[in-house]
């Protein structure tokens, strides 16, 4: 207890910047929720790719060598490659694991199995990855991508950590700053698109009632995709984060976030973008609090009781379920 | 002919909802479908609009076959719904319904937009009162003009209103139909469906009775009001 009170700021801050992760991966679950009543559990492996698609371009650009204002531009890079990966990558998801069950009707647990597979497969292909350069005789040259497929893959980049300014009693580093920073925009302008742009309208128009979307004019498949490829660019933008933060990803690193960041569309209220939002914060919150308090070993399982409570006393989460009914 | 439907079979499964429906609209007409519950009518109008697969016989538009197209391309082509039970966005305030009414428009940058969101506010001057306002807040009769308003603001050559005095009192169910007879009026053709025959068959200049699937009366409005066998089975002899 003395050590989270005499840290407040810092476990207070480290858990926004946790939680900031948590809350971009949930976007992706609770707005594939929204529109098609499905929990894509695939969709922590669409950040595992974007978090080596970032690792991987900022090696063959040579990013480790940078300094000063080089920096800055590789991080742009980095955040680029990841968003961009990710967003592909849940496209394909869509198209290969759940357009071909629904357009036969399939009943939802089928499409939930496919997401299970999905996963497993998205997760593996990433750590056998070896493989298949091997059975080419690839693998020497591209040693540095390819070797060692289930260890950790550290990122290229060469960030000193410089404390910026106080928050009470703690010093704010640039990187807690890079991470809420663009966490906050990129979340400020997702709310505003689906809020008010047109096609914004019609992610929550199928959302509320695809029959009368589709009497609107607005192609469902099209909002679909529209929905995995916003999903996965925010995974991106997460995996990115995670990387400065932690500084390497491996082939299974989506598996624990994924399960955090469906807790937090959850906590938040599954459908709601807002409620992912408030979840990923409170979860990051509540986690730094309780490793503080327990030690770190005992941080899930504050995060993950903290659930239970929440549920049991707010069934629909913190926030209530739906994406178009809370307005946002 | 403007609408006409030929031959129309559409099943649920096995199970055979409309049987070898064959109907025509005119323009500038109000034709109106009436039927028992379970006759069919609603299955018809989903049809026309594009949500249920058809299993045999063809739907022209203009004389353009229509019958596979997707239903999100039809209100470009001028087919609007008021959907049974309004389907209004219940999240989302009277400006935005009726920003999606006008989703699929071509035109829907042009101050053309502005003209028909007057227009249908001068229809229904509560929506104008109540522009901002949530619709899931607001009561079946208001969400009800708020469903005809919105699909008038795709600038339909066809109107289709699926039960629109559905759950009214009785006072706003005169009203509503004063407004689709002005709705007509001002030149948009309507297909009508309602279990309010006597209404209905007031209001037509044309209708066909459905039941159990198939269509066993058709005529003008008057003269099927006027009928003693449609009398004694759908107007209760009180009209």
């Amino acid at each position: 207890m003395d050590l989270l009170l005499n840290h407040f700021w810092e476990f207070t801050i480290t858990g926004l910047a946790f939680g900031a992760v948590y809350a971009l991966i949930a976007l992706g679950y609770t707005l594939v929720y929204g529109v098609l009543r499905l929990i894509n559990f695939a969709h922590s492996e669409v950040f595992m790719w974007g978090s080596f698609a970032s690792v991987w371009v900022l090696t063959a650009l040579g990013a480790s060598k940078a300094s000063g204002v080089g920096v800055v531009g590789f991080l742009v890079i980095g955040f680029a490659a990841a968003m961009v990966t990710s967003a592909l990558v849940a496209l394909g998801l869509e198209f290969v694991a759940y357009r071909p069950l629904r357009k036969r009707n399939s009943p939802p647990l089928i499409a939930l199995i496919s997401a299970i597979g999905a996963s497993f497969v998205l997760s593996e292909a990433m750590g056998l990855r070896d493989k298949p350069f091997k059975w080419f005789g690839l693998d020497t040259d591209l040693a540095s991508y390819v070797g060692r497929p289930r260890e950790a893959s550290p990122l290229p980049l060469n960030i000193d950590t410089v404390r910026l300014f106080r928050v009470f009693d703690y010093r704010v580093s640039n990187i807690d700053l890079i991470v809420l920073g663009s966490a906050i925009v990129m979340m400020v302008i997702l709310d505003q698109f689906v809020k008010r742009s047109r096609l914004g309208r019609g992610i929550r128009a199928v959302a509320q009632d695809p029959e009368a979307a589709a009497l609107m004019g607005v192609n469902r498949d099209r909002v679909i995709r529209l929905t995995f490829v916003i999903g996965g660019a925010m995974a991106g933008a997460a995996a990115m984060m995670y990387l400065l933060k932690i500084g390497v990803t491996r082939y299974n690193a989506g598996f624990l976030l994924g399960v955090k960041a469906f807790t937090a569309a959850v906590l938040g209220g599954i459908g709601n973008l807002r409620g992912a939002l408030l979840g990923g914060f409170v979860l990051g919150v509540a986690e730094s609090y309780g490793s503080a308090i327990f030690g770190s070993n005992w941080k899930d399982v504050v995060a993950f009781t903290l659930l239970v409570i929440i549920l049991l006393f707010r069934p629909t989460g913190l926030l209530g379920e739906s994406l178009g009914k809370a307005r946002a | 002919m403007l609408l006409e439907v030929d031959d129309l079979c559409v099943n649920y499964g096995r199970i055979e909802a409309i049987r070898n429906i064959s109907f025509t609209v005119g323009e500038g007409e109000v034709v109106t479908l009436i039927g028992a519950n379970g006759a069919g009518k609603t299955t018809t109008m989903k049809t026309v609009s594009g949500l249920r697969p058809v299993r045999q016989g063809s739907i022209r538009f203009e004389g353009q076959d229509i019958t596979t197209v997707p239903a999100h391309e039809r209100p470009v082509l001028g087919i609007a719904q008021s959907p049974e039970g309004r389907g209004c966005f219940v999240g989302m305030t009277v400006l935005e319904n009726l920003d999606m009414g006008a989703y699929a428009r071509p035109d829907r940058k042009s101050p053309k937009i502005g003209e028909d969101r007057d227009r249908v506010f001068g229809l229904f001057p509560r929506l104008a009162e109540r522009r901002t306002q949530v619709a899931g807040t607001m009561s079946g009769g208001e969400q009800q003009m708020l469903a005809i308003g919105r699909a008038l603001m795709a600038n339909p050559k066809l109107l289709l209103l699926d039960e629109p005095s559905m759950g009214l009192a009785p006072k706003l169910i005169q009203q509503i139909f004063d407004i689709i007879t002005e709705i007509n009026q001002q030149g948009t053709t309507v297909l009508l469906v309602e279990q309010n025959a006597a209404q209905a068959l007031k209001r037509a200049h044309r209708a066909y009775i459905l039941e159990t699937g198939e269509i066993v009366r058709e005529g003008s409005g008057e003269e099927l009001a006027n009928d003693p066998a449609v009398k004694a089975a759908y107007l209760g002899g009180d009209l």
